[in-house]
């Protein structure tokens, strides 16, 4: 089962003691501005956790795979995430079947 | 932004709330995420983007100082794949403001 907006508004309520209304409108605001700084230019740097940078990437040729005719991929920017130390180690560790 | 100044933000926004509960909700949600993780566990935001685990595997590498080749075994590193209405603006941002093509 992966982890939802539910499961963590759930966990805000159960541990920080606000009421569930506002436990759903944090992690709803919490990724919202995360989005919007992004969306503004901005590179995202949550300590422990990792950075979401902005990639700018230039045209270049593509091919739609089914037709096999060459269309160019425009110019356009991304968001990439950079896992911190932290992240790394703790994943690094893990020895199972990952979802 | 650093998550200092987001949980700066999110204060001002809901000053409705005690600052302390915003500053600990950012810590709990991280913590809970990277756990997540931790588990082998997905995550998985509608709108803003999903987080798995991709497995890297085993390889033999070298110590850098002396030229050994030492054995590394596989693991897994977190993988994010940014969600449809992310994607779309930050990119039409870009595109409004930077004139690219």
């Amino acid at each position: 089962m992966a982890l939802t907006k539910a499961d963590m508004a759930e966990r805000l309520f159960e541990e920080l003691g606000i009421n569930k209304r506002e436990a759903k409108e944090l992690v709803e605001i919490f990724f919202e501005e995360i989005r919007g700084a992004l969306e503004g230019g901005q590179q995202v740097k949550l300590s422990g956790f990792g950075n979401f940078d902005l990639r700018d990437k230039n045209q270049r040729p593509g091919r739609n795979p089914k037709t096999g005719q060459e269309i160019p991929i425009t110019a356009r920017r991304v968001v990439t995430f950079r896992p911190g130390q932290k992240l790394k180690a703790r994943v690094d560790a893990f020895k199972g079947e990952a979802q | 932004m650093t998550k200092s100044e987001l949980i700066e933000i999110l204060a001002r926004k809901r000053n409705d709330i005690p600052y302390r509960d915003i500053e600990q909700a950012v810590k709990t949600l991280l913590e809970q995420m990277s756990e997540s993780l931790a588990n082998g566990e997905r995550i998985e935001i509608r709108g803003f983007g999903s987080f798995s685990l991709h497995f890297r595997p085993p390889r033999v590498g070298r110590n850098p100082k002396t030229g050994d080749a030492v054995s590394l075994t596989g693991k897994y590193v977190p993988h994010f794949k940014p969600g449809k209405e992310l994607r779309e603006r930050v990119n039409e941002r870009y595109d409004a403001t930077d004139g690219a093509s």
